[in-house]
């Protein structure tokens, strides 16, 4: 089942995306996750810029497919992340499942986005009318990505 | 020999995107960690910081992994994509 994998500068297309994941006549649900470039509350933001450790990158995405493939018995998936300088509502970041139904494609999702904010070596800066910043771990993408260790 | 990478806020604060090392025996990234603070003593503060991760040939690791010749490492602080 295919695994797709792209980390790039360039845009992407939610419809072109879509229309591949929904090709295998197998698989009756796609889930897809946008994540966008959003307003910061305490500073005005101009653009992101996102910097990734190529080789490893890659690596650990199709690591993460490979097991929520396994795991969920899904078809298709696809993960895209963009690095560079993003604006302001810009899309970021793309997660596509096709499963045969649809709480197997909702978890694998999940599933991928939760291990992908902790474990995928992406690095953000904010860059802001005041300088620029570089993003903070949080700890609720920690605890996101211990609760499937929890329920596993 | 390896390869060395850091990237992010530690690339930046090292003022170093990338460094190459003799391997010696019995080589961890622990005691290649005290190599490069011996090196650079300014960077003792920064690669000891509790938050910082460390990778070896594209996959996370322990301090206590082995290293080998050719190997690239890779030290980072905690990733922030999504």
């Amino acid at each position: 089942m295919s695994l797709t994998i792209r980390v790039q500068t360039a845009d992407f297309s939610l419809a072109d995306e879509y229309r591949v994941l929904a090709q295998d006549s197998r698989c009756g649900a796609v889930v897809t996750f946008t994540g966008l470039v959003r307003e910061l509350p305490d500073a005005a933001l101009t653009a992101m810029e996102l910097e990734h450790y190529p080789g490893m990158t890659e690596h650990v995405l199709e690591q993460l497919a490979q097991q929520a493939q396994q795991q969920w018995q899904t078809g298709a998936i696809t993960i895209i992340h963009r690095v560079g300088k993003l604006a302001l509502n810009e899309q970021i970041v793309f997660v596509g499942v096709a499963a045969p139904h649809r709480k197997a494609a909702f978890a694998a999702a999940m599933y991928v986005m939760d291990f992908l904010k902790t474990q995928a070596p992406f690095w953000k800066q904010e860059l802001t009318a005041s300088g620029r910043y570089w993003v903070a771990a949080k700890a609720s993408d920690q605890e996101a990505q211990q609760q499937w260790q929890r329920d596993a | 020999m390896v390869k060395v990478k850091f990237f992010a806020a530690l690339r930046e604060r090292l003022n170093c995107a990338e460094l190459t090392l003799d391997c010696g025996p019995n080589e961890t990234l622990a005691t290649l960690r005290a190599r490069l603070v011996d090196l650079h003593p300014s960077w003792q503060t920064e690669l000891h910081d509790k938050d910082v991760l460390c990778a070896k040939n594209f996959s996370f690791c322990g301090w206590q992994d082995r290293v080998s010749a050719g190997d690239e490492l890779a030290f980072f602080p905690p990733v922030t994509g999504g």
